[in-house]
C-alpha cells in the first residue's frame, strides 16, 4: 500500500518509480512522455489552477453563489462524459483487438482508416451530420439534450445518446488505435509465443495473457483523452444546447463572469487531475511490475 | 495513378538519388498522400480564386429567396437571409486556410526553437521549461482560447497566437526527443571543440538534422489547427461575421435545422470534414514517406 501511495502521489517520486518502466517501451516517445511525466503534470496544472482562482465566490450575472451552478452543471457532464466512456472504452478496445487479430486484413484497414477519419473531425462537424441523420432525416433521436422535467434515467439516457456519439467517434479511433498498437505488440512477444507453444487455448492465450500487457498502454491513453473530453464537451454541450460544465464555462465566457468562469475552469483542473492519478492506480494495479520496482 | 506508377523507379534509380528526391518520390507514390494532396488543393483552389467561379456574392443576401432547397439554380440552397450556400461554401475556405497554416507556422518556428533549447541544454534549464510547458499542454485548447479571447477579445491574430502558442509545446516535445538522440553524435561533439557557439551549433548543426521530425509533426498539426479555427469559429470566438467562413455559418445556421433547413449546414460540414480529412491524409503520407 505504502508502495502503491508512493507511486500515485504526483511529482518525482512517481516519475522515478515509472522511470525504469517506460524506457521498457522507448520505442513510442509520446507514450513514454505521457507515462513518466504525466504526475508532475497534475501537480503543475493543479497547483496553476489554485494560483488563478482565488475563492469560488458569486456570479456577477446571477448574483448568487457559483458553488451551486458548477456543481449542477459538473453532475450534468458526468452522465454526458459516462455515457460516452461507457460506449466508447468496449468498443474502442473491441475495435483496436479485432483489428489486431485481422492485421492487414480488410477488416483491419476499414477499423484502422474509419477511426482515423472519425478521429480528426471536429465534434461539432460529427455533432451536425448525426443530428441531421437521426434527429431530422430519420426523426429516431430527439436534437436537443434538455431532456423533460422529472425525467427518469431512461429518458435522460435516451437524450444523451446523440451528443455522445460526436465524443463516442473522437475517442473511439485513439482507443482502437491504443490498443490495436499494443495487442500487435503483445501477439508478437516470446511470452505469447511460450504460452501457445505450452499448448494452451487460443481464446486462453488472448485472454489471459496477450489482452492483459496489451491494454495498458490503452489505459493511459483513456486518462489523457479526459482532457480532451472536456474540450469537446464544450463544443457539445452548446451544440445540444446542454446544461454541462462546457457550456457554463461558454456561457460565463460571453458574458465575462470571471468568477464562473475561473471555478469552472479549476473544476475540469480537478477533474482532469483526478482522472489522470485513477489511470495511475489503475496501471500500477494491472502492472505488477512497478510495485516490484519499487520495492527496491 | 498509371502515370506515377510506370515511372516507379527501379532499384539502380534509388541509389544515384539523394535523400530528398528519396522522400519526394516516396510521397509521389503514396496514394494516401496524393489524395490528402488533391483534396487540400482544391480548397486552396477555392480559397484564392473561388471568388470568381462562385456563381454568386457570398455576402449578397436576398431575403425574398431566403432559405429556399438546393435547386438548380442554387445548387446548395439558400441560407436565413438568402445568400447563395453554395457561394458561400467555396469562398468560406480562405479564411480557415489563411489562419490555420499562419498557427501552425507560428507553432512550428517556437516549438522548434523551445525543443532545440531544451534538448541541446538539458539539465536545469530542461527541466523549467519542459514543466511549464506540460503544463500548458494539460489544458484543452478550447478553454486556452475561451480565455485568451476574454483577456484579448476576438480577432484572426488572437485566434493564431492561442492555436499557435497551445501548439508550440507539442512540437518542442517532439523537437526535443529527436535533439536529445542528435546530440550525441560526433558532429556535435565536432562543433563543440571548434568552440562554436551553443546558438550556431543548435541552429547551424542540429537543426538541419532533425527537420523530418519538425515536417511531420507541422503537417499532423495544421491538420489539428483547422480543427481548432473550425471549432472556435463555431464557438464564435474565432473569424467574425459577415466572413462566409464554415464554421461561423454552421453557428449561425444550426439553430434551424429542426425546421427541417439541412442544406444550410450540411455542406459547411462536409466542407470541414473533406479538408481535415485531407490535410490528416497528407500528413499520413509525409509521416510514411519519412519514416521509411
Amino acid at each position: 500500500m505504502v508502495f502503491l501511495g508512493g507511486q500515485v502521489l504526483p511529482g518525482n517520486v512517481g516519475r522515478a518509480i515509472l522511470g525504469p518502466f517506460a524506457d521498457q517501451r522507448a520505442v513510442d516517445a509520446l507514450n513514454h512522455t505521457l507515462g513518466v511525466d504525466r504526475p508532475l503534470l497534475t501537480q503543475y496544472a493543479t497547483w496553476i489552477w489554485n494560483f488563478v482562482r482565488g475563492d469560488m465566490g458569486t456570479s456577477y450575472i446571477f448574483r448568487s453563489p457559483v458553488a451551486p451552478f458548477v456543481i449542477d452543471a459538473l453532475g450534468n457532464s458526468m452522465k454526458l462524459a459516462a455515457v460516452a466512456f461507457v460506449l466508447v472504452v468496449p468498443i474502442g478496445i473491441l475495435g483496436g483487438v479485432v483489428a489486431a487479430l485481422n492485421l492487414n486484413r480488410p477488416l483491419d484497414r476499414i477499423i484502422s482508416l474509419g477511426g482515423l477519419s472519425v478521429t480528426v473531425l471536429p465534434e461539432f462537424v460529427t455533432g451536425i451530420i448525426l443530428i441531421l441523420i437521426f434527429g431530422v432525416w430519420l426523426r429516431w433521436l430527439p436534437i436537443s439534450a434538455a431532456w423533460p422535467r422529472d425525467a427518469g434515467f431512461f429518458t435522460q439516457l435516451y437524450y444523451l445518446i446523440l451528443p455522445s456519439l460526436p465524443l463516442f467517434l473522437v475517442l473511439f479511433g485513439y482507443i482502437a488505435r491504443m490498443a490495436r498498437s499494443g495487442m500487435i505488440e503483445a501477439l508478437d512477444s516470446d511470452y505469447t509465443r511460450t504460452a501457445v507453444l505450452k499448448g494452451l487455448p487460443w481464446r486462453t492465450v488472448i485472454w489471459r495473457h496477450v489482452l492483459r500487457n496489451a491494454l495498458l498502454p490503452t489505459i493511459t491513453v483513456i486518462a489523457t483523452q479526459t482532457g480532451y473530453l472536456i474540450g469537446g464537451l464544450v463544443v457539445i454541450e452548446t451544440l445540444f444546447r446542454y446544461q454541462g460544465i462546457g457550456s457554463l464555462i461558454f456561457t460565463a465566457a460571453r458574458g465575462k463572469d470571471f468568477p464562473m468562469l475561473e471555478s469552472g475552469i479549476l473544476t475540469i483542473g480537478i477533474v482532469y487531475a483526478v482522472a489522470t492519478l485513477a489511470a495511475d492506480f489503475l496501471y500500477s494495479v494491472l502492472n505488477p511490475r512497478i510495485r516490484l520496482g519499487s520495492d527496491q | 495513378m498509371s502515370a506515377v506508377q510506370t515511372s516507379s523507379p527501379t532499384p539502380d534509380d534509388t541509389r544515384q538519388r539523394g535523400p530528398l528526391a528519396e522522400v519526394l518520390f516516396s510521397l509521389l507514390r503514396s496514394g494516401t498522400f496524393l489524395t490528402g494532396l488533391v483534396i487540400v488543393l482544391f480548397w486552396v483552389g477555392c480559397a484564392i480564386f473561388g471568388e470568381h467561379f462562385a456563381p454568386y456574392d457570398p455576402l449578397a443576401d436576398d431575403i425574398i429567396n431566403a432559405l429556399a432547397p438546393p435547386s438548380a439554380e442554387h445548387w446548395f440552397g439558400t441560407d436565413q437571409i438568402g445568400r447563395d450556400v453554395f457561394s458561400r461554401v467555396i469562398v468560406g475556405s480562405r479564411d480557415i486556410l489563411t489562419v490555420a497554416p499562419l498557427a501552425t507556422l507560428l507553432a512550428t518556428v517556437a516549438g522548434t526553437a523551445l525543443g532545440l533549447i531544451t534538448g541541446y541544454f538539458r539539465g536545469i534549464v530542461d527541466d523549467v521549461v519542459s514543466r511549464i510547458l506540460e503544463a500548458f499542454m494539460a489544458i484543452p485548447v478550447v478553454i486556452v482560447a475561451l480565455l485568451a479571447i476574454v483577456a484579448l477579445g476576438t480577432s484572426k491574430t488572437t485566434v493564431i497566437v492561442v492555436i499557435g502558442l497551445s501548439f508550440a509545446p507539442i512540437i518542442a516535445r517532439t523537437v526535443r526527443s529527436a535533439v536529445l538522440a542528435e546530440r550525441e553524435l560526433d558532429y556535435v561533439a565536432a562543433a563543440q571543440l571548434r568552440h562554436e557557439s551553443a546558438l550556431h551549433t543548435m541552429f547551424v548543426e542540429i537543426l538541419p538534422n532533425v527537420i523530418p521530425p519538425i515536417l511531420v509533426e507541422t503537417t499532423v498539426r495544421l491538420g489539428y489547427a483547422i480543427f481548432a479555427v473550425a471549432t472556435l469559429s463555431f464557438m464564435g470566438f474565432g473569424i467574425q461575421p459577415p466572413s462566409p467562413d464554415w464554421g461561423l455559418s454552421i453557428s449561425s445556421n444550426y439553430g434551424m435545422i429542426g425546421g427541417g433547413f439541412w442544406w444550410t449546414v450540411l455542406f459547411d460540414a462536409l466542407a470541414i470534414a473533406s479538408l481535415v480529412i485531407g490535410v490528416n491524409l497528407a500528413a499520413d503520407g509525409v509521416h510514411g514517406a519519412l519514416n521509411d
